[in-house]
Protein backbone atom coordinates (compact mmCIF):
# COMPACT_ATOMS: atom_id res chain seq x y z
CA UNK A 1 0.00 0.00 0.00
CA UNK A 2 2.59 2.54 0.92
CA UNK A 3 4.91 0.96 -1.93
CA UNK A 4 5.47 3.45 -5.50
CA UNK A 5 4.13 1.99 -8.49
CA UNK A 6 7.59 0.46 -9.20
CA UNK A 7 7.49 -1.73 -5.81
CA UNK A 8 10.29 0.30 -4.09
CA UNK A 9 10.04 3.06 -1.25
CA UNK A 10 12.46 5.37 0.06
CA UNK A 11 13.22 3.44 3.35
CA UNK A 12 17.08 2.13 3.72
CA UNK A 13 17.68 -1.03 1.82
CA UNK A 14 19.17 -3.60 3.84
CA UNK A 15 22.71 -3.15 3.41
CA UNK A 16 23.92 -3.15 0.15
CA UNK A 17 26.02 -6.09 -0.29
CA UNK A 18 29.09 -4.99 -2.29
CA UNK A 19 29.59 -2.00 0.26
CA UNK A 20 29.37 -4.57 3.13
CA UNK A 21 31.67 -6.88 1.47
CA UNK A 22 34.74 -4.11 0.99
CA UNK A 23 33.99 -2.79 4.27
CA UNK A 24 34.85 -6.18 5.59
CA UNK A 25 37.93 -6.43 3.36
CA UNK A 26 39.41 -3.36 4.15
CA UNK A 27 38.32 -3.15 7.96
CA UNK A 28 40.05 -6.75 8.20
CA UNK A 29 43.36 -6.11 5.85
CA UNK A 30 43.92 -3.44 7.98
CA UNK A 31 43.21 -4.94 11.16
CA UNK A 32 45.09 -8.11 10.27
CA UNK A 33 47.94 -5.66 9.58
CA UNK A 34 47.58 -4.49 12.79
CA UNK A 35 47.86 -8.01 14.72
CA UNK A 36 50.51 -9.00 12.55
CA UNK A 37 52.91 -6.33 13.38
CA UNK A 38 51.96 -6.63 17.27
CA UNK A 39 52.76 -10.33 17.17
CA UNK A 40 56.15 -9.82 15.71
CA UNK A 41 57.10 -7.27 18.50
CA UNK A 42 55.98 -10.07 21.16
CA UNK A 43 57.65 -12.64 19.03
CA UNK A 44 60.94 -10.66 19.26
CA UNK A 45 60.51 -9.79 22.41
CA UNK A 46 59.83 -13.40 23.93
CA UNK A 47 62.31 -14.89 22.05
CA UNK A 48 65.05 -12.55 23.25
CA UNK A 49 64.45 -12.03 27.15
CA UNK A 50 65.95 -15.42 27.76
CA UNK A 51 69.30 -14.33 26.05
CA UNK A 52 69.30 -11.00 27.59
CA UNK A 53 69.02 -12.46 31.01
CA UNK A 54 72.07 -14.58 30.05
CA UNK A 55 73.98 -11.49 29.01
CA UNK A 56 76.77 -10.96 31.70
CA UNK A 57 77.37 -7.06 30.26
CA UNK A 58 75.24 -4.37 29.18
CA UNK A 59 73.04 -5.05 26.19
CA UNK A 60 73.15 -1.32 25.20
CA UNK A 61 76.71 -0.50 25.71
CA UNK A 62 78.72 -3.49 24.84
CA UNK A 63 80.66 -3.47 22.02
CA UNK A 64 81.45 -7.42 21.55
CA UNK A 65 79.77 -10.34 20.26
CA UNK A 66 79.97 -13.91 22.13
CA UNK A 67 76.92 -14.44 23.16
CA UNK A 68 77.58 -18.38 23.23
CA UNK A 69 80.67 -17.86 25.10
CA UNK A 70 81.79 -18.00 28.80
CA UNK A 71 80.80 -15.84 30.31
CA UNK A 72 77.73 -14.78 27.50
CA UNK A 73 78.59 -11.27 26.62
CA UNK A 74 77.23 -8.99 23.63
CA UNK A 75 75.59 -6.24 22.92
CA UNK A 76 74.32 -4.20 19.91
CA UNK A 77 76.00 -0.69 20.66
CA UNK A 78 79.00 -1.73 17.68
CA UNK A 79 76.06 -3.09 15.50
CA UNK A 80 73.68 -0.37 15.75
CA UNK A 81 76.36 2.11 15.21
CA UNK A 82 77.63 0.33 12.12
CA UNK A 83 73.92 -0.09 10.93
CA UNK A 84 72.70 3.49 11.12
CA UNK A 85 76.01 4.77 10.08
CA UNK A 86 76.34 3.09 6.52
CA UNK A 87 72.30 3.69 6.05
CA UNK A 88 73.14 7.32 6.62
CA UNK A 89 75.88 7.35 4.55
CA UNK A 90 73.92 5.77 1.53
CA UNK A 91 71.02 8.24 1.60
CA UNK A 92 73.95 10.96 1.79
CA UNK A 93 75.06 9.70 -1.50
CA UNK A 94 71.63 7.92 -3.09
CA UNK A 95 68.75 11.07 -2.27
CA UNK A 96 70.76 13.83 -4.54
CA UNK A 97 71.42 11.04 -7.20
CA UNK A 98 67.92 9.91 -7.17
CA UNK A 99 66.19 13.27 -7.13
CA UNK A 100 68.16 14.19 -9.97
CA UNK A 101 67.49 10.74 -11.80
CA UNK A 102 63.40 11.69 -10.60
CA UNK A 103 63.71 15.33 -12.67
CA UNK A 104 65.66 14.18 -15.29
CA UNK A 105 62.92 11.19 -16.36
CA UNK A 106 59.49 13.86 -15.41
CA UNK A 107 60.53 17.31 -16.32
CA UNK A 108 64.41 17.25 -18.50
CA UNK A 109 64.62 14.04 -20.85
CA UNK A 110 62.96 14.60 -24.35
CA UNK A 111 60.00 12.40 -23.90
CA UNK A 112 61.48 9.15 -26.05
CA UNK A 113 64.20 8.65 -23.73
CA UNK A 114 62.52 9.77 -20.51
CA UNK A 115 60.32 6.71 -20.89
CA UNK A 116 62.87 3.92 -21.05
CA UNK A 117 65.30 5.86 -18.53
CA UNK A 118 62.45 5.53 -16.07
CA UNK A 119 61.81 1.79 -16.75
CA UNK A 120 65.66 1.06 -16.31
CA UNK A 121 65.36 2.63 -12.90
CA UNK A 122 62.13 0.28 -11.96
CA UNK A 123 63.53 -2.16 -13.30
CA UNK A 124 66.90 -1.36 -10.87
CA UNK A 125 64.58 -1.50 -7.75
CA UNK A 126 63.81 -5.48 -8.46
CA UNK A 127 67.45 -6.47 -8.75
CA UNK A 128 67.89 -8.69 -5.95
CA UNK A 129 70.22 -7.38 -3.70
CA UNK A 130 72.73 -10.17 -3.69
CA UNK A 131 73.53 -9.32 -7.37
CA UNK A 132 74.63 -5.77 -5.76
CA UNK A 133 76.61 -7.50 -3.22
CA UNK A 134 78.41 -9.35 -5.86
CA UNK A 135 78.99 -6.33 -7.69
CA UNK A 136 80.70 -4.65 -4.63
CA UNK A 137 82.38 -7.74 -3.95
CA UNK A 138 84.46 -7.97 -7.57
CA UNK A 139 84.26 -4.96 -8.47
CA UNK A 140 83.99 -2.03 -6.34
CA UNK A 141 86.14 -3.42 -3.44
CA UNK A 142 89.03 -3.97 -5.33
CA UNK A 143 88.51 -0.15 -6.91
CA UNK A 144 88.00 1.44 -4.38
CA UNK A 145 91.07 1.35 -3.08
CA UNK A 146 92.71 4.30 -5.25
CA UNK A 147 90.23 6.60 -4.45
CA UNK A 148 90.36 5.77 -0.99
CA UNK A 149 93.82 6.14 -0.64
CA UNK A 150 93.15 9.51 -2.63
CA UNK A 151 90.14 10.51 0.18
CA UNK A 152 92.79 9.77 3.34
CA UNK A 153 95.62 11.73 1.56
CA UNK A 154 93.65 14.62 0.48
CA UNK A 155 91.49 14.94 3.51
CA UNK A 156 93.21 12.36 5.94
CA UNK A 157 92.47 15.45 8.44
CA UNK A 158 88.86 14.93 8.66
CA UNK A 159 88.13 11.99 11.28
CA UNK A 160 85.45 9.95 8.48
CA UNK A 161 88.69 9.79 6.07
CA UNK A 162 91.19 9.49 8.27
CA UNK A 163 92.83 5.22 7.63
CA UNK A 164 95.84 3.39 9.26
CA UNK A 165 96.49 2.46 5.92
CA UNK A 166 94.25 -0.41 4.92
CA UNK A 167 91.52 0.45 2.28
CA UNK A 168 88.33 -1.90 0.37
CA UNK A 169 86.26 -4.22 2.29
CA UNK A 170 85.30 -0.76 4.19
CA UNK A 171 81.47 1.00 5.47
CA UNK A 172 82.60 3.38 2.62
CA UNK A 173 82.27 0.48 -0.10
CA UNK A 174 79.37 -0.81 2.04
CA UNK A 175 77.46 2.30 1.40
CA UNK A 176 77.93 2.74 -1.95
CA UNK A 177 76.32 -0.83 -2.60
CA UNK A 178 73.63 0.60 -0.40
CA UNK A 179 73.00 3.88 -2.00
CA UNK A 180 73.05 2.07 -5.49
CA UNK A 181 70.08 -0.30 -3.88
CA UNK A 182 68.51 2.62 -2.63
CA UNK A 183 68.63 5.01 -5.77
CA UNK A 184 65.77 3.21 -7.65
CA UNK A 185 63.47 3.43 -4.87
CA UNK A 186 63.79 6.96 -4.11
CA UNK A 187 63.85 7.89 -7.69
CA UNK A 188 60.76 6.08 -8.53
CA UNK A 189 58.73 7.44 -5.85
CA UNK A 190 59.86 11.30 -6.46
CA UNK A 191 59.24 11.08 -9.65
CA UNK A 192 55.82 9.93 -9.75
CA UNK A 193 54.95 12.78 -7.02
CA UNK A 194 56.94 15.40 -9.14
CA UNK A 195 54.87 14.36 -12.29
CA UNK A 196 51.97 14.86 -10.43
CA UNK A 197 52.39 18.48 -10.25
CA UNK A 198 49.77 20.91 -10.29
CA UNK A 199 49.86 22.35 -14.13
CA UNK A 200 49.39 25.78 -12.93
CA UNK A 201 51.69 25.66 -10.61
CA UNK A 202 53.93 24.79 -12.94
CA UNK A 203 52.66 27.88 -15.20
CA UNK A 204 52.53 30.27 -12.11
CA UNK A 205 56.21 29.67 -12.17
CA UNK A 206 56.92 29.81 -15.97
CA UNK A 207 54.54 32.99 -16.10
CA UNK A 208 56.91 35.09 -13.89
CA UNK A 209 60.02 34.38 -15.62
CA UNK A 210 61.19 31.59 -13.94
CA UNK A 211 64.41 29.69 -16.22
CA UNK A 212 63.81 25.90 -16.01
CA UNK A 213 65.60 25.39 -13.15
CA UNK A 214 63.87 28.03 -11.11
CA UNK A 215 60.51 26.80 -12.11
CA UNK A 216 61.80 23.37 -10.33
CA UNK A 217 62.87 24.72 -7.57
CA UNK A 218 59.32 26.79 -6.94
CA UNK A 219 57.38 24.51 -8.34
CA UNK A 220 57.97 21.08 -8.45
CA UNK A 221 60.63 20.73 -5.81
CA UNK A 222 58.22 22.33 -2.88
CA UNK A 223 54.93 20.07 -3.86
CA UNK A 224 57.42 16.96 -4.56
CA UNK A 225 58.61 17.23 -1.34
CA UNK A 226 56.46 14.96 1.00
CA UNK A 227 57.26 12.31 -2.17
CA UNK A 228 61.34 12.86 -1.57
CA UNK A 229 60.98 11.91 2.27
CA UNK A 230 58.49 9.27 1.94
CA UNK A 231 61.05 7.55 -0.87
CA UNK A 232 63.95 8.58 1.51
CA UNK A 233 62.42 6.40 4.11
CA UNK A 234 61.69 3.32 1.90
CA UNK A 235 65.22 3.95 0.72
CA UNK A 236 66.49 3.84 4.46
CA UNK A 237 64.49 0.89 4.77
CA UNK A 238 65.93 -1.36 2.36
CA UNK A 239 69.99 0.11 3.53
CA UNK A 240 69.38 -0.55 7.24
CA UNK A 241 67.66 -3.89 6.30
CA UNK A 242 69.95 -5.24 3.62
CA UNK A 243 71.77 -8.45 4.99
CA UNK A 244 74.11 -10.45 2.24
CA UNK A 245 75.03 -7.25 0.37
CA UNK A 246 76.65 -6.01 3.23
CA UNK A 247 77.29 -9.12 4.42
CA UNK A 248 79.75 -9.80 1.39
CA UNK A 249 81.41 -6.10 0.99
CA UNK A 250 81.90 -5.37 4.54
CA UNK A 251 85.03 -7.07 6.63
CA UNK A 252 83.39 -7.31 9.90
CA UNK A 253 84.17 -6.45 13.21
CA UNK A 254 82.71 -5.22 16.66
CA UNK A 255 84.35 -2.04 17.26
CA UNK A 256 82.73 1.59 16.87
CA UNK A 257 84.91 4.07 14.51
CA UNK A 258 84.27 7.02 12.17
CA UNK A 259 87.02 5.78 9.96
CA UNK A 260 84.59 4.80 7.33
CA UNK A 261 87.68 4.13 4.75
CA UNK A 262 89.31 1.02 6.55
CA UNK A 263 87.94 -2.38 6.58
CA UNK A 264 85.44 -3.12 9.43
CA UNK A 265 82.32 -2.37 11.24
CA UNK A 266 79.05 -3.83 10.68
CA UNK A 267 75.41 -3.85 11.05
CA UNK A 268 73.11 -5.98 12.92
CA UNK A 269 71.15 -7.09 9.34
CA UNK A 270 74.57 -8.70 8.43
CA UNK A 271 75.43 -9.38 11.56
CA UNK A 272 72.36 -11.81 12.06
CA UNK A 273 72.48 -13.69 8.18
CA UNK A 274 76.20 -14.58 8.76
CA UNK A 275 76.29 -15.90 12.76
CA UNK A 276 72.88 -17.23 12.88
CA UNK A 277 73.79 -20.90 11.13
CA UNK A 278 76.57 -21.35 13.54
CA UNK A 279 74.56 -19.90 16.73
CA UNK A 280 73.66 -22.43 19.84
CA UNK A 281 70.55 -21.00 21.92
CA UNK A 282 72.02 -18.13 23.68
CA UNK A 283 73.32 -17.23 20.58
CA UNK A 284 70.20 -17.35 18.34
CA UNK A 285 67.91 -15.26 21.25
CA UNK A 286 70.88 -12.57 20.79
CA UNK A 287 70.72 -12.62 16.95
CA UNK A 288 66.89 -11.85 17.56
CA UNK A 289 67.71 -9.32 19.99
CA UNK A 290 69.02 -7.42 18.14
CA UNK A 291 65.95 -7.57 15.50
CA UNK A 292 63.96 -6.02 17.87
CA UNK A 293 67.14 -3.56 18.15
CA UNK A 294 66.79 -3.30 14.17
CA UNK A 295 62.96 -3.00 14.23
CA UNK A 296 62.48 -0.19 16.99
CA UNK A 297 65.05 2.27 14.64
CA UNK A 298 63.14 1.51 12.05
CA UNK A 299 60.28 2.68 13.58
CA UNK A 300 61.48 5.53 15.03
CA UNK A 301 62.40 6.87 11.68
CA UNK A 302 59.23 6.35 10.12
CA UNK A 303 57.21 7.95 12.72
CA UNK A 304 59.88 11.01 12.45
CA UNK A 305 59.33 11.13 8.94
CA UNK A 306 55.71 10.98 9.41
CA UNK A 307 55.44 14.03 11.84
CA UNK A 308 57.85 15.79 9.03
CA UNK A 309 55.71 15.03 6.13
CA UNK A 310 52.51 15.78 8.30
CA UNK A 311 54.25 19.23 9.21
CA UNK A 312 54.99 20.31 5.60
CA UNK A 313 52.24 19.19 3.36
CA UNK A 314 50.32 22.18 3.24
CA UNK A 315 49.35 22.59 -0.38
CA UNK A 316 51.69 19.75 -1.42
CA UNK A 317 50.87 15.88 -2.04
CA UNK A 318 50.48 14.02 1.00
CA UNK B 1 56.09 50.63 -19.80
CA UNK B 2 52.45 49.83 -21.38
CA UNK B 3 54.14 48.99 -24.42
CA UNK B 4 51.69 48.12 -27.52
CA UNK B 5 51.34 44.70 -29.12
CA UNK B 6 50.90 44.33 -33.20
CA UNK B 7 50.52 40.72 -34.58
CA UNK B 8 51.50 40.48 -38.41
CA UNK B 9 50.07 37.63 -40.59
CA UNK B 10 50.74 35.17 -37.16
CA UNK B 11 49.81 31.56 -37.52
CA UNK B 12 49.86 28.84 -34.72
CA UNK B 13 50.85 25.36 -34.69
CA UNK B 14 50.65 22.61 -31.96
CA UNK B 15 52.48 19.43 -34.03
CA UNK B 16 50.58 19.10 -37.14
CA UNK B 17 47.80 20.68 -36.05
CA UNK B 18 46.72 23.81 -37.40
CA UNK B 19 45.28 26.29 -34.51
CA UNK B 20 44.84 29.41 -35.59
CA UNK B 21 45.47 31.09 -38.73
CA UNK B 22 45.96 34.54 -40.22
CA UNK B 23 45.80 36.93 -37.19
CA UNK B 24 46.48 40.22 -37.68
CA UNK B 25 46.27 43.18 -35.02
CA UNK B 26 47.08 46.22 -32.73
CA UNK B 27 46.98 46.18 -29.22
CA UNK B 28 47.01 49.89 -27.61
CA UNK B 29 49.04 50.74 -24.17
CA UNK B 30 47.13 51.86 -21.32
CA UNK B 31 43.67 50.06 -22.58
CA UNK B 32 41.92 46.95 -22.31
CA UNK B 33 41.80 44.69 -25.04
CA UNK B 34 39.22 41.88 -24.45
CA UNK B 35 39.34 38.87 -26.56
CA UNK B 36 35.94 36.96 -27.04
CA UNK B 37 34.45 34.23 -28.82
CA UNK B 38 33.47 30.57 -28.70
CA UNK B 39 35.64 27.74 -26.51
CA UNK B 40 38.41 26.42 -28.71
CA UNK B 41 38.75 28.93 -30.99
CA UNK B 42 41.96 29.91 -29.90
CA UNK B 43 41.66 33.11 -28.23
CA UNK B 44 43.68 31.94 -25.23
CA UNK B 45 46.21 30.15 -27.87
CA UNK B 46 46.45 33.80 -29.22
CA UNK B 47 46.96 35.09 -25.94
CA UNK B 48 49.74 33.13 -24.78
CA UNK B 49 52.00 33.82 -27.66
CA UNK B 50 52.46 37.19 -26.14
CA UNK B 51 54.44 36.03 -23.74
CA UNK B 52 55.80 32.55 -25.33
CA UNK B 53 53.63 30.86 -22.40
CA UNK B 54 52.43 28.26 -25.40
CA UNK B 55 56.16 27.19 -26.13
CA UNK B 56 55.66 24.79 -22.37
CA UNK B 57 53.60 23.14 -24.54
CA UNK B 58 56.08 20.25 -26.38
CA UNK B 59 55.42 20.89 -30.54
CA UNK B 60 53.67 24.33 -30.41
CA UNK B 61 54.99 26.80 -32.72
CA UNK B 62 54.23 30.46 -34.16
CA UNK B 63 54.95 31.91 -37.69
CA UNK B 64 54.69 35.61 -38.24
CA UNK B 65 56.01 38.34 -36.00
CA UNK B 66 54.30 39.54 -32.46
CA UNK B 67 55.78 42.62 -31.55
CA UNK B 68 56.15 44.54 -28.40
CA UNK B 69 56.55 48.53 -29.53
CA UNK B 70 57.98 47.37 -32.97
CA UNK B 71 60.46 44.69 -31.38
CA UNK B 72 60.10 41.03 -32.83
CA UNK B 73 59.89 38.37 -29.71
CA UNK B 74 60.33 35.58 -31.73
CA UNK B 75 63.41 37.07 -33.11
CA UNK B 76 66.39 34.42 -33.31
CA UNK B 77 68.38 34.84 -29.73
CA UNK B 78 65.20 36.34 -27.75
CA UNK B 79 65.07 34.64 -24.50
CA UNK B 80 61.69 33.73 -23.71
CA UNK B 81 62.18 34.07 -20.17
CA UNK B 82 62.77 37.57 -20.36
CA UNK B 83 59.95 38.12 -22.86
CA UNK B 84 57.85 36.31 -19.64
CA UNK B 85 59.49 38.79 -17.88
CA UNK B 86 58.08 41.75 -19.26
CA UNK B 87 54.56 40.49 -20.23
CA UNK B 88 52.92 39.19 -16.83
CA UNK B 89 50.36 36.73 -16.79
CA UNK B 90 47.21 36.16 -14.78
CA UNK B 91 45.11 32.66 -15.24
CA UNK B 92 41.94 31.11 -15.13
CA UNK B 93 42.60 29.52 -11.63
CA UNK B 94 44.54 31.58 -8.40
CA UNK B 95 47.47 29.66 -8.83
CA UNK B 96 49.43 31.34 -5.66
CA UNK B 97 52.84 29.24 -4.85
CA UNK B 98 50.70 27.53 -1.64
CA UNK B 99 53.48 26.64 0.20
CA UNK B 100 54.98 30.42 -0.23
CA UNK B 101 54.28 33.22 2.14
CA UNK B 102 52.08 36.18 0.85
CA UNK B 103 54.85 38.44 0.62
CA UNK B 104 57.37 36.21 -0.77
CA UNK B 105 54.58 35.52 -3.52
CA UNK B 106 54.39 39.18 -4.62
CA UNK B 107 57.67 39.59 -4.15
CA UNK B 108 59.00 36.11 -6.65
CA UNK B 109 59.49 37.84 -9.35
CA UNK B 110 61.55 40.11 -8.37
CA UNK B 111 63.43 37.42 -6.42
CA UNK B 112 64.25 35.66 -9.22
CA UNK B 113 65.84 38.53 -10.82
CA UNK B 114 68.05 38.38 -8.18
CA UNK B 115 66.49 41.54 -6.07
CA UNK B 116 67.31 41.00 -2.13
CA UNK B 117 67.32 43.91 -0.71
CA UNK B 118 64.83 43.95 1.95
CA UNK B 119 63.70 47.55 1.89
CA UNK B 120 62.86 46.93 -1.45
CA UNK B 121 61.44 44.02 -1.76
CA UNK B 122 58.92 44.82 1.51
CA UNK B 123 58.01 48.92 -0.46
CA UNK B 124 57.35 46.72 -3.44
CA UNK B 125 55.29 44.29 -1.82
CA UNK B 126 53.37 47.31 -0.37
CA UNK B 127 52.69 48.93 -3.81
CA UNK B 128 52.20 45.82 -5.51
CA UNK B 129 49.15 45.08 -3.08
CA UNK B 130 47.69 48.09 -2.74
CA UNK B 131 47.64 48.56 -6.67
CA UNK B 132 45.62 44.76 -6.79
CA UNK B 133 43.72 46.01 -4.23
CA UNK B 134 44.53 43.44 -1.80
CA UNK B 135 46.60 45.44 1.01
CA UNK B 136 44.03 46.16 3.32
CA UNK B 137 42.91 42.32 3.67
CA UNK B 138 46.15 41.12 4.27
CA UNK B 139 48.85 43.53 5.81
CA UNK B 140 48.44 41.67 9.20
CA UNK B 141 49.64 38.28 7.73
CA UNK B 142 52.00 38.70 5.14
CA UNK B 143 54.12 35.65 6.39
CA UNK B 144 50.51 33.57 6.13
CA UNK B 145 50.86 31.00 3.20
CA UNK B 146 49.66 32.74 -0.04
CA UNK B 147 47.09 28.88 0.13
CA UNK B 148 45.30 30.44 3.29
CA UNK B 149 43.42 33.04 1.38
CA UNK B 150 40.25 32.93 -0.42
CA UNK B 151 39.87 32.41 -4.08
CA UNK B 152 39.31 36.01 -4.98
CA UNK B 153 41.91 37.09 -2.89
CA UNK B 154 44.39 34.34 -4.32
CA UNK B 155 43.40 35.81 -7.65
CA UNK B 156 43.93 39.51 -6.48
CA UNK B 157 47.44 38.11 -5.17
CA UNK B 158 48.50 36.40 -7.93
CA UNK B 159 47.70 39.76 -9.84
CA UNK B 160 50.20 41.62 -7.11
CA UNK B 161 52.89 39.25 -8.31
CA UNK B 162 52.46 39.49 -11.99
CA UNK B 163 52.71 43.57 -11.56
CA UNK B 164 55.16 43.43 -8.97
CA UNK B 165 57.76 43.34 -11.82
CA UNK B 166 56.25 46.31 -13.58
CA UNK B 167 55.61 44.63 -16.81
CA UNK B 168 55.30 45.97 -20.25
CA UNK B 169 52.09 44.06 -20.70
CA UNK B 170 49.24 42.28 -18.25
CA UNK B 171 48.10 39.56 -19.97
CA UNK B 172 44.60 37.94 -18.32
CA UNK B 173 43.02 34.43 -19.22
CA UNK B 174 40.01 34.17 -18.11
CA UNK B 175 40.50 35.41 -14.76
CA UNK B 176 36.97 35.29 -13.25
CA UNK B 177 35.75 32.04 -14.58
CA UNK B 178 36.69 30.46 -11.04
CA UNK B 179 35.37 33.53 -8.65
CA UNK B 180 32.05 34.05 -7.24
CA UNK B 181 30.34 37.70 -8.80
CA UNK B 182 31.63 39.48 -5.86
CA UNK B 183 35.52 38.42 -6.32
CA UNK B 184 34.48 38.80 -9.86
CA UNK B 185 33.09 42.63 -9.65
CA UNK B 186 36.53 43.52 -7.26
CA UNK B 187 38.57 42.08 -9.82
CA UNK B 188 37.02 43.97 -13.07
CA UNK B 189 37.38 47.47 -10.70
CA UNK B 190 40.92 46.81 -10.61
CA UNK B 191 41.52 46.16 -14.08
CA UNK B 192 39.92 49.29 -14.84
CA UNK B 193 42.25 51.14 -12.37
CA UNK B 194 45.54 49.02 -13.79
CA UNK B 195 44.85 50.11 -17.06
CA UNK B 196 45.99 53.46 -16.43
CA UNK B 197 49.60 52.26 -16.11
CA UNK B 198 49.57 48.55 -17.78
CA UNK B 199 48.35 47.55 -21.60
CA UNK B 200 46.08 44.64 -20.48
CA UNK B 201 45.03 41.84 -22.61
CA UNK B 202 41.85 39.49 -21.60
CA UNK B 203 40.47 36.63 -22.31
CA UNK B 204 36.69 36.27 -21.26
CA UNK B 205 33.77 33.75 -21.99
CA UNK B 206 31.20 36.30 -20.64
CA UNK B 207 30.34 39.10 -23.12
CA UNK B 208 28.93 41.39 -20.52
CA UNK B 209 32.33 41.68 -18.75
CA UNK B 210 34.05 42.45 -22.30
CA UNK B 211 31.47 45.09 -22.33
CA UNK B 212 32.06 46.51 -18.93
CA UNK B 213 35.58 46.41 -18.79
CA UNK B 214 37.23 46.70 -22.12
CA UNK B 215 38.04 49.60 -24.47
CA UNK B 216 38.45 47.21 -27.30
CA UNK B 217 37.46 43.69 -28.43
CA UNK B 218 38.22 41.15 -30.81
CA UNK B 219 35.98 38.41 -31.83
CA UNK B 220 37.74 34.91 -32.36
CA UNK B 221 35.65 32.54 -34.43
CA UNK B 222 36.86 28.58 -36.23
CA UNK B 223 37.30 29.08 -40.02
CA UNK B 224 34.47 26.34 -39.85
CA UNK B 225 34.40 22.61 -38.26
CA UNK B 226 38.17 21.11 -38.06
CA UNK B 227 39.51 24.20 -39.07
CA UNK B 228 41.62 26.61 -37.48
CA UNK B 229 40.80 29.60 -35.45
CA UNK B 230 40.77 32.96 -36.54
CA UNK B 231 40.37 36.94 -35.85
CA UNK B 232 37.02 38.07 -37.20
CA UNK B 233 37.27 41.67 -36.24
CA UNK B 234 38.91 43.61 -33.85
CA UNK B 235 37.33 47.20 -33.06
CA UNK B 236 35.98 49.50 -29.82
CA UNK B 237 34.18 47.95 -27.93
CA UNK B 238 30.85 50.17 -28.22
CA UNK B 239 31.43 49.35 -32.17
CA UNK B 240 31.79 45.52 -31.59
CA UNK B 241 28.29 45.41 -29.02
CA UNK B 242 26.29 47.13 -31.08
CA UNK B 243 27.17 47.78 -34.65
CA UNK B 244 30.00 44.88 -35.71
CA UNK B 245 31.44 44.85 -38.99
CA UNK B 246 30.58 41.24 -39.24
CA UNK B 247 27.74 39.42 -39.32
CA UNK B 248 29.01 36.19 -37.24
CA UNK B 249 29.92 39.10 -35.17
CA UNK B 250 26.44 40.18 -34.65
CA UNK B 251 25.16 36.44 -34.31
CA UNK B 252 27.74 35.50 -31.61
CA UNK B 253 27.05 39.44 -29.72
CA UNK B 254 23.50 38.43 -30.01
CA UNK B 255 23.19 35.07 -28.72
CA UNK B 256 22.43 33.43 -32.10
CA UNK B 257 25.14 30.63 -31.34
CA UNK B 258 28.06 29.50 -29.15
Amino acid sequence: MSSTPSGENLDRRTRRRGDAIFRMLAQGSGAALLVIMAAIAVFLVLQAVPALNADTTSFLTTLKWAPDGTPSSFGIAALAFGSVLTSLLALLISVPVAVGVALATSHYAPRWLARPLAYVVDLLAAVPSVVFGLWGLTYLVPNIIAPSTSLNHYLGFIPFFASNGTYGKSIFAASIVLAVMAIPIISAISREVFIQTPRDQVEAAWAIGATKWEMVRTAILPYGRSGIISGTVLGFGRAIGETIAVALVLSANYEISLHILEPGGNTIAANIATRYGEAGEIGRGALIASGLVLFIITLIVNFGARAIVGKNSRGGAS
Amino acid sequence: MAKNVQMKDVDIYYGKFHAVQGVNLSVPPRAVTAFIGPSGCGKSTVLRTINRMHEVIPGARVEGRVELDGEDIYRPGVDPVEVRRAVGMVFQRPNPFPTMSIRDNVVAGLKLQRVNDKAQLNEVTERSLRAANLWNEVKDRLGKPGGSLSGGQQQRLCIARAIAVQPDVLLMDEPCSALDPISTLAIEDLIGKLKQDYTIVIVTHNMQQAARVSDRTGFFNLLAVDKPGRLVELDDTEKIFSNPTEKATEDYISGRFG
